[in-house]
């Protein structure tokens, strides 16, 4: 275990999957509470248009895709609230809008699209250096905003009519938490990729509703579980060579099942002593 | 009086369908409106005009000179119905808190003077000890007594309560009336209830409304008000005289 460290590559992975655990555990828990799960996905996916168009341009993807997600999310947000219709239909065209936009781009880039499933699906055992510190930045962005905000954010996922009527800027923020989001997925990229960003914004935060009532110590405990999730998946990736954010994945929706069989058979037991 | 809240000739539709018509309402300080009316009559409509989450395609609305969104500060709602995500991760202490977010502004965290008011709050609805349940563990009734307490936590100037006793036990109803008929001095306050009888006993005026608002700046109403709103003659108390919201017949 301990020789694993001596490798740049392992360490580089180790503190990726940290990072990542610490934006998701944040954001996750509000995309849990919120009930927004599936603008979050059509966020993600739509960043691919940013990938594509990163390719096309030549320059680096990770720099390509933190504004293109950050307008998908901005459009998201604006036209779902804006429009009379259904968010659901928004999130649903502008989903595939800008996965298009990004196959379109690929298609025009000359030669072979190198390391694209790296963003589509992660690869954590090749985060370079230079993304460790994008993703440090990007977490310092989102900590310090949900610091500032809290009772806002708070107020707004629990009780929207509320907050308008006590003056809280309710689109704004909604549209400033789409946006921190987008900054989530960029964080998450390295480590799963777009396509399986969805699991790890959603397993940590549902599985730490179900041991607290609270939501700060919700927060806390996803970036617990993200951490142990993210360093298990790198470890039997590392060992099995098997795909990193394949493994990932496949951790945490093994724990968040048998978490429930746990909870089922523990309340079912429990009712047995009771009779 | 000074003018608290000012209603001239709003208008709100949805798609072709008028629910508010020709609106024109005054309340004054220290009154205490009640407003009856059936049901799509428009009553929580007009209460969202006030509180600004609605606005009107016509007309102009005021509370204390203000257009509603900036008059945050002086305004407590009960809404009809509370958020339906019961299982959010929020406490009964965190959501009465809440109510002081319109004596803040952005960025500032809570002081002890917001937990002093939580506190104080909690204590008249009597809920103090369930400060630490998860919203979620409550009754119904218990909720909406959170929700009370949410809308008194910021001192409010105006308290508008949309059906504020739904579910509720006989019991607290009655806590809850006294408690108003006490507020009632300094606070001026709009409620809309079904509750014909609390209504005539506890108001100073009603006004029925049914897309139009019916309304003689009294207690009183005359039948044909009354049967027009609702489509059919409605029998009202109007035994003893604090009771009486018809005129003598």
């Amino acid at each position: 275990m301990i020789e694993l460290l001596q490798y740049e590559f392992m360490t580089n992975a180790l503190v990726a999957g940290l990072l990542a655990s610490i934006a998701c555990g944040i954001i996750g828990v509000y995309v849990v509470v919120k009930k927004i799960v599936f603008i979050s996905g059509g966020i993600a996916h739509a960043s691919f248009g940013g990938i594509g168009i990163s390719y096309f341009l030549g320059i680096n993807p990770m720099f390509g895709v933190l504004p293109f997600s950050l307008f998908s999310a901005l459009t998201m947000g604006t036209i779902s609230k804006r429009s009379d219709v259904p968010e659901d239909t928004i999130i649903g065209i502008l989903w595939s809008l800008g996965m298009a936009i990004g196959i379109i781009f690929i298609g025009w880039t000359p030669g072979y699209a190198p390391d694209l499933m790296t963003y589509l699906f992660g690869n954590i055992l090749t985060v370079p250096g230079s993304d460790i510190y994008l993703m440090l930045a990007l977490d310092a962005v989102i900590m310090g905003t949900v610091y500032v905000l809290y009772k806002e954010f708070m107020a707004l996922c629990y009780d929207e009519e509320f907050s308008k009527v006590a003056g809280v800027p309710t689109e704004k923020l909604y549209i400033l938490l789409l946006c921190l989001i987008a900054l989530t997925v960029v964080v998450m990229i390295r480590v799963v990729g777009l396509i399986l960003v969805i699991a790890l914004l959603t397993i940590p935060a549902a599985l730490s509703r179900q041991y607290t009532s609270n939501m700060k110590i919700m927060m806390y405990l996803s970036i617990l579980f993200g951490a142990i999730f993210t360093t298990t998946g790198l470890i039997l990736s590392y060992y099995f060579d098997i795909a990193s954010g394949a493994t990932i994945i496949i951790v945490m929706a093994t724990a968040y099942l048998l978490n429930i069989v746990l909870q089922k058979w523990k309340s079912v037991s429990g009712n047995r002593v009771d009779s | 009086m000074a003018e608290v809240i000012s209603l001239k000739d709003v208008w709100v539709k949805y798609d072709k369908l008028a629910v508010l018509e020709a609106v024109n309402l005054t309340v004054n300080e220290g009154d205490f409106l009640g407003i009856i009316g059936p049901n799509g009559g428009g009553k929580s409509t007009l209460l969202k005009v006030i509180l600004g989450l609605i606005k009107p395609q016509k007309g102009e609305v005021k509370v204390l000179g203000k257009i509603p969104e900036k008059a945050h500060q002086v305004i407590g709602y009960v809404p009809q119905y509370g958020p339906s995500n019961i299982d959010f991760p929020i406490s009964v202490w965190e959501v009465v808190l809440m109510g002081r977010l319109g004596t803040k502004g952005l960025f500032q965290h809570y002081t002890d003077e917001d937990r002093e008011a939580t506190h104080k709050a909690l204590e008249i609805v009597d809920m103090l000890e369930f400060r630490d349940r998860q919203i979620g563990e409550l009754s119904g009734g218990q909720r909406q007594r959170v929700f009370i307490a949410r809308s008194l936590v910021s001192d409010p100037k105006v308290l508008l309560l949309d059906e504020p006793v739904t579910g509720i036990d006989t019991r607290m109803q009655k806590e809850f009336y006294e408690l108003l008929e006490k507020l009632k001095s300094e606070v001026t306050i709009i409620m809309v209830s079904h509750d014909l009888s609390a209504v005539s006993v506890l108001v100073d005026k009603i006004a029925c409304l049914n897309g139009k608002l019916h309304y003689h700046g009294s207690k009183e109403l005359i039948p044909e008000d009354i049967e027009e709103s609702y489509g059919c003659p409605v029998e009202l108390i109007a035994h003893g005289v604090p009771h009486r919201v018809l005129h003598k017949h």
